[in-house]
């Protein structure tokens, strides 16, 4: 079971996981990982805007979410990423797989981050505290952390 | 009459243009996503800055990625973006 949603929503991570563990009854893991809008002091931004291309998007997490599913042997996982503008603290994106067992529902979760980091189309912009924007530059270490995992 | 595809940009790439999406003639000759980028470089200062630096641009056909040797065709849908920074 696959399901991948993009919108500007909040979204609730226990509905999510009861969501995907009510279309997987065998599973016994489920890992997860939550993404969240960071600021710091060495960079004070006041929101992010992320933008997508619909369409693309989709297809391009559910090819991921498929090879995910076949590669680990998961029993279902799910996808959901915020678009539009988002604060410091909100969540931008949930990704949840299930498995019989751990190490298969840990490593679902991180080759599908990392992949979706690298492949799928979505572009922040920083909405810094002095008034500028300015889009985040895409950076060589999520390349590298997807190559970790072997090709698509 | 030309046969037209759909041209679609993203992000600041989008901002250097001004325009997300349009209706575009292909010329003749004109069969790749190179041949495309070089097109689209000469139809004014807005696009050759904003396809200046092409090692850096991406390019999908259809919604699925595509290199610089790939085909394109009337009836396409041909996306032009920044690498890509969610998650």
């Amino acid at each position: 079971m696959l399901s991948v949603r993009v919108q500007a929503g909040d979204f609730d991570v226990g509905d999510e996981t009861k969501a995907l563990r009510d279309v997987c009854p065998e599973a016994g893991a489920v890992g997860s990982f939550l993404g969240v809008v960071r600021s710091n002091a060495a960079r004070p931004i006041l929101a992010l805007t992320l933008e997508h291309y619909p369409g693309m998007t989709e297809a391009e997490i559910g090819r991921i979410a498929r090879d995910a599913v076949e590669r680990f042997g998961l029993l279902g996982c799910s996808v959901v990423h915020r678009v539009g503008r988002l604060d410091p603290g909100e969540a931008i994106v949930l990704v949840l797989a299930a498995a019989a067992h751990r190490q298969a529902a840990l490593d679902g979760v991180g080759f599908l981050i990392d992949w979706l980091k690298t492949s799928a189309p979505f572009w922040k912009k920083e909405h810094l505290a002095d008034g500028t924007q300015a889009w985040v530059d895409a950076r060589e270490a999520d390349d590298a952390a997807a190559a970790k995992w072997g090709r698509l | 009459m030309h046969a037209s595809v759909t041209l679609l940009y993203f992000a600041w790439l989008r901002e250097k243009i001004g325009v997300g999406q349009e209706q575009y003639a292909l010329p003749d000759g004109v069969r790749s996503v190179a041949g495309l980028v070089g097109a689209l470089r000469q139809r004014g200062p807005a696009f050759a800055a904003a396809f200046e630096s092409k090692g850096v641009i991406r390019a999908a056909v259809n919604q699925v990625f595509a290199k610089p040797d790939d085909a394109v065709a009337p009836g396409d849908e041909i996306a032009f973006f920044p690498p890509v920074t969610g998650g």
